[in-house]
């Protein structure tokens, strides 16, 4: 039931992009997502383009499963694609009627506006489908660990959000369980207007709060009784280091990015 | 009464994805009325699957199930009448337990099956009376309560829906040893009792074999053994080489026989076993 949803999972395959650092990743897609929307001409599309699918090859992951996260924008995209279409009257008027205009500026920012967004939905699930959620906030907090300065707790921040990640499929999974004991009790949970459902989702909602609030307990209880005090003084079993290949990347991020800055001056 | 009949049946979790994952394969039962089965397999062997199917919460991907002679997934098969035909008490009673009192839980299941109030809170008495739970109890909140009384509420959750088959998904996980036997004590009298077929879940073998007439000894997805206990303990070889032991009896009255003594190997319970050598001793000149 509820346990096929996919959450932009971690794709388990080996790969050069699955190895890379966490903080290239990351920094990566932010420079990848700031290129999306300055690329300017056929030359800069080329470019992202090419990245883009250079980057999914070598990532190993099948290209049909990355499309498949774009469902989740489709109609986000269409609403974009139809709102640029009919509603931009600059350019040359190919046919208009009442107040929509179809011009050569709206088709071009149609199509503009749908590769931004497609790509920029591709790009980042690249990122969470070769990064274990571990990795990714381990990269966020040392990242981000200068803020540390200013007494933004980054290291609390980390540790919150990796918990979080950490029980999400563990209460999805619960959910399934409790719904199915449930039904197993002739609950249905498909009948009725909202309401009823509403009121039928409490038989879940119970046994599954109770659950949450005991795994929090015990999970606060095997952490203090292994001294955990917070970041201050940590170490890590893992600590991140750049190897050769990250360094490639980085390179080749920077080279990229000059790359799109040059096309969108020069031509 | 009823009669489950599975036929060819294979389960394929998150099938088409990367994470697939065939629980079952190619399982064939005949289940009778008023049996007392026990399903055992280590963790991970398919149990919970297969009694999931039996009570249409899970769909095989291949093959049939027929409950009294009618297929389950036939388009106008009334899934809810199933349910009540066939209980099914999963592991955790944490995962059903969730009204402000017990005797309020009881009543959610007959509720759901249309019944009124007066005649839902009969059951639901009735039902809590069954598995011995102490009256002072009754209106209290099930969150309290200890992991035997727990699991007694959860047996009555789904006994007042007087079903035909009674499955129970680990009932003695969690367990003292004292609460093991009381659990699987009273099922063994409920079945007797109310005629009722029961099929326990279990991963050892020592705690059902007293009390179960036939075993199905699951592995990797497969049906290894289904027979008797004695006939299955009979092969403790191969249940060795599962991760599986019979009883430790088994064992002695093998090491008896093969030094000599005229005893026949095939006791389960230590009643038994005792009863065969003060026999066998008899019978020495
Ligand atoms: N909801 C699920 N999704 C995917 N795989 C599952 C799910 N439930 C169980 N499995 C897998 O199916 C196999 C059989 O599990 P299960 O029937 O729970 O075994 P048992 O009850 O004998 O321990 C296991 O390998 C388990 O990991
Ligand atoms: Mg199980």
């Amino acid at each position: 039931m509820i346990r096929d949803m996919t959450l932009g999972q971690y794709y388990p395959v080996d790969s050069v992009i699955h190895k890379l650092d966490p903080r290239v990743k990351l920094s990566a897609t932010f420079i990848y997502i700031t290129a999306l929307f300055l690329f300017r001409g056929l030359a800069g599309f080329a470019l992202v383009t090419a990245v883009l699918f250079y980057v999914i090859h070598l990532s190993k992951i099948p290209f049909g499963y990355i499309v498949k996260g774009l469902k989740t924008v489709v109609t986000l995209l269409l609403i974009t694609v139809v709102f640029n279409l009919l509603f931009t009257s600059t350019g040359t008027e190919y046919w208009h009627w009442g107040p929509f205009h179809l011009t050569s500026t709206g088709i071009i920012n149609a199509v503009l506006m749908s590769v931004r967004l497609g790509y920029l939905v591709i790009g980042t699930s690249v990122m969470t489908l070769t990064t274990t959620p571990n990795a990714l906030t381990d990269g966020l907090e040392k990242s981000l660990s200068c803020l540390n300065r200013i007494h933004v707790p980054v290291h609390e921040l980390a540790m919150m959000m990796s918990v979080a990640l950490r029980f999400i499929p563990i209460l999805i999974e619960e959910t399934d369980r409790i719904m199915k004991a449930q039904t197993a009790r002739g609950a249905d949970f498909e009948k009725g207007n909202i309401v009823r459902r509403a009121k039928n989702m409490i038989p879940v909602l119970v046994p599954l709060f109770v659950s949450a609030f005991r795994r929090a307990d015990d999970l606060a209880l095997a952490m203090e009784s292994r001294c955990y005090t917070g970041g201050e003084g940590r170490t890590k079993m893992k600590p991140l280091k750049y190897g050769k290949n990250d360094r490639k990347a980085y390179l080749a991020v920077i080279v990229f990015f000059i790359l799109v800055i040059v096309f969108r001056i020069m031509l | 009464m009823a009669s489950i009949i599975l036929d060819k049946i294979d389960f394929t979790y998150s099938s088409g994805t990367v994470h697939e994952m065939q629980a079952l394969k190619n399982i064939n039962l005949q289940i009778g009325e008023g049996e007392f089965i026990g399903i055992i397999g280590r963790t991970g062997s398919g149990k919970s699957t297969l009694v999931q199917l039996f009570n249409g919460l899970l769909k095989a991907g291949n093959g049939h199930i027929y409950v009294d002679g009618e297929d389950i997934y036939d388009d106008d098969y009334d899934m809810k009448k199933l349910r009540c035909k066939v209980g099914l008490v999963f592991q955790y009673p944490d995962h059903q337990l969730f009204a402000a009192t017990n005797f309020e839980d009881v009543c959610f299941g007959p509720k759901n099956q249309g019944l009124g109030k007066k005649e839902a809170e009969l059951r639901a008495f009735e039902a809590l009376r069954n598995v011995g739970f102490p009256e002072e109890l009754f209106y209290q909140p099930p969150f309290e309560l200890s992991g035997g009384q727990k699991r007694r509420v959860a047996i009555a959750g789904v006994l007042a829906m007087k079903p035909e088959v009674l499955i129970l998904d680990e009932p003695t996980a969690g367990l003292d040893p004292a609460g093991r036997d009381e659990i699987l004590g009273l099922l063994s009298r409920m079945r007797s009792e109310l005629g009722i077929t029961v099929i326990l879940v279990s991963h050892s073998m020592e705690d059902v074999a007293e009390y179960v007439e036939r075993m199905i000894v699951l592995d990797n997805g497969e049906i290894l053994f289904d027979a008797p206990p004695r006939e299955v303990f009979s092969h403790h070889r191969s249940l060795e080489e599962i991760g599986l032991a019979a009883p430790e009896v088994a064992y002695l009255m093998e090491e008896l026989a093969k030094s000599g003594m005229p005893v026949k190997p095939g006791a389960v319970t230590v009643q038994e076993a005792a009863q065969e050598i003060i026999s066998a001793i008899c019978k020495i000149p």
